[in-house]
């Protein structure tokens, strides 16, 4: 495999590492929504991060040789690469909206910059993520704002999220070797360039809604180097659990 | 009309009761304009919020695998059904609010024990092959008496059910290509399908109700064409349909005394465990408690979040109204 293949296998798994796990604390909300329409709706989102992390394992998979379910159940902790907000706990609904809500705005920069990739398949999938991610983020600012301006309790519980989850953000927007080469052959999108545009949707939100933006001195990363928190091991343990116990079968 | 005995007996009826009865008996759908009596009123929102809890709650057992499900693709299958059941939950308990009830009316009376759910879901889904077992066998259960809920007498209803209907059978090809697969599988897989089908089997019959001369709201919801087949008809149905499908994967029914009839052109089954039915009617399954204690939590923890929204929602039409003045 050349280098651009193999720094393109792992840029694929990176984002679908980042579906996949998010998808995972999605699903852990079924059947303990707020109200029935969120069941439904976080389903929606759900499905569509599930679906991404298909394309994304599958086209890693093609570069490596490997399944996407090979990738999804048969890897440990310290070989998943996804950024590490998305492996931290569901929490409360404030926190899982919070964290769907900056995902949002990153992702919404993010694969706009990716549709514009050299590289077609990651283009090609892009450009279908783009189309879900402007629905999930019109849905997550209304939902910051119900919150924010609701009540007492929906305000503080939605500023607590923003303060336990501000130290994962440093991470969005960090480069490595891998990431620089794929920026110039114009495969990758420089994360560095799309901080300033998050930092003022995020801001101006922030403001109307009477959130105050916390200051940046912890900045937690490590996932895109395969360093997790302690949370990600029980994840693994639970999703990988029937191919784990029953290995090579087909299900 | 021009009978006699009929004209007298007519006269005792307002002219609303007999236009409603005259709808009834000329199959025409009932309409939430409509005048109707209030005992058919009762027996539908009994019914239909039966009906839509069943769905909500039924979320939970297949819920219990989604983390777990085997490969990305189940995964993705397993919750666009789930999130299906949620939707139908939601079309059925708007259904239900047609009869001048609201939906917090109606969990409240599921919390108080007032309001059933099928009983089915009070069992647990102990290996992956249950996910299998409750696609094939529970939602194929339930697609045969919402088929007959589609001609049913309330308008909402029957709509309803054509558009759950349309979902049903992805819902149960999906259960029983599980099912395909383990019992294609290693024998340890082809083990865990026969036994989630031994749990599954018995539950499933009983999901069609006692018999039907046994059966506390069956003549009143037939005469009112709520109810639309007999609870044994059905039961017979889904027997005749599932057999041969457990055949084809050579999984072996639970049932000693299973074999084709040829005079009637039916299976011959033997006869369910009446006692059972009713311990976990009577909230004695092995999971009533927790299914309940589940739906009770998700909806208490969700308080603040409605009540943020109604504040919101409060707030917005405040803005609108001052920006209009
Ligand atoms: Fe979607
Ligand atoms: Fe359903
Ligand atoms: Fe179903």
């Amino acid at each position: 495999m050349t280098e651009a293949n193999s720094d393109i296998a792992e840029y694929s798994l990176r984002l679908g590492d980042d579906a996949l796990i998010l998808a995972q604390r999605l699903c852990e909300w079924c059947a303990d929504a707020p109200l029935l329409e969120e069941d439904i709706a976080i389903a929606n989102v759900g499905l569509d991060y599930i679906g991404r992390a298909r394309m994304f394992l599958q086209y890693a998979g093609e570069l490596t040789g490997s399944s996407e379910d090979e990738l999804a159940y048969l890897r440990d902790s310290a070989e998943f690469r996804n950024l590490l907000m998305v492996e931290l706990p569901r929490g409360d609904f404030a926190f899982s909206m919070v964290r769907q809500y900056l995902l949002d705005e990153y992702e919404s920069l993010f694969f706009a910059g990716l549709k514009q990739s050299k590289d077609a398949n990651l283009a090609g999938i892009a450009e279908k993520t783009l189309k879900e991610v402007h629905y999930h983020l019109r849905r997550s600012r209304e939902w910051m704002r119900r919150l924010a301006l609701g009540t007492e309790e929906s305000h503080r519980r939605s500023q607590d999220a923003i303060d336990e989850l501000w130290g994962y953000v440093a991470e969005f927007f960090e480069s490595d070797e891998v990431e620089e080469r794929l920026v110039g052959l114009g495969i990758a999108v420089e994360r560095r360039d799309l901080e300033q545009a998050w930092r003022a949707s995020v801001g101006e939100l922030a403001a109307k809604t009477g959130l105050m933006v916390p200051d940046d001195d912890l900045r937690q990363t490590g996932g895109r180097s395969g360093v997790h928190t302690e949370h990600l091991g029980h994840l693994l343990a639970e999703m990988q659990f029937v191919q784990r116990s029953y290995p090579g079968l087909k299900w | 009309m021009s009978d006699a005995g009929e004209m007298s007996e007519a006269t005792d009826l307002t002219d609303q009761e007999r236009r409603f009865e005259e709808k009834i008996a000329a199959e025409e759908r009932i309409e939430p304009k409509d005048w109707v009596p209030d005992a058919y009123r009762k027996n539908l929102v009994r019914q239909m919020s039966q009906h839509a809890h069943s769905e909500v709650i039924g979320m939970q057992p297949e819920g219990n695998w989604l983390t777990r499900a085997p490969t990305l693709e189940r995964k993705q299958v397993l919750l666009a059904k789930i999130q299906d059941e949620a939707g139908h939950g939601l079309y059925l308990y708007s259904a239900t609010e047609t009869l001048g009830v609201t939906r917090e009316e109606l969990i409240e009376a599921l919390h108080e024990g007032r309001a059933k759910y099928a009983s089915i879901f009070n069992y647990p889904s102990l290996t992956w092959a249950d996910i299998g077992a409750i696609g094939w066998l529970v939602d194929g259960a339930a697609i045969v008496n919402q088929i007959s809920l589609q001609r049913t007498s309330y308008g909402p209803y029957a709509r309803a059910m054509v558009r759950i209907c349309k979902e049903e059978s992805f819902h149960q090809r999906q259960g029983y290509q599980i099912m395909v697969t383990l019992a294609q599988g290693s024998d340890e897989q082809k083990q865990m399908a026969q036994d989630a089908l031994n749990r599954w089997w018995w539950p499933s019959l009983m999901m069609f109700g006692p018999h039907d001369a046994e059966s506390a709201h069956s003549a009143q919801s037939t005469l009112w064409k709520i109810k639309r087949m007999g609870n044994d008809e059905g039961r017979q149905k889904f027997v005749d349909q599932t057999v041969p499908q457990a055949d084809i994967i050579s999984l072996e029914i639970p049932d000693p005394d299973l074999r084709w009839n040829e005079e009637r052109q039916h299976y011959d089954f033997g006869e369910i465990d009446w006692d059972e039915f009713m311990q976990v009617i009577s909230g004695n399954g092995p999971c009533n408690r927790q299914r309940l204690g589940q739906h009770r939590k998700a909806h208490n923890d969700g308080v603040w979040v409605r009540e943020a929204m109604a504040a919101y929602a409060a707030r917005e039409r405040d803005a609108e109204g001052e920006g209009e003045s």
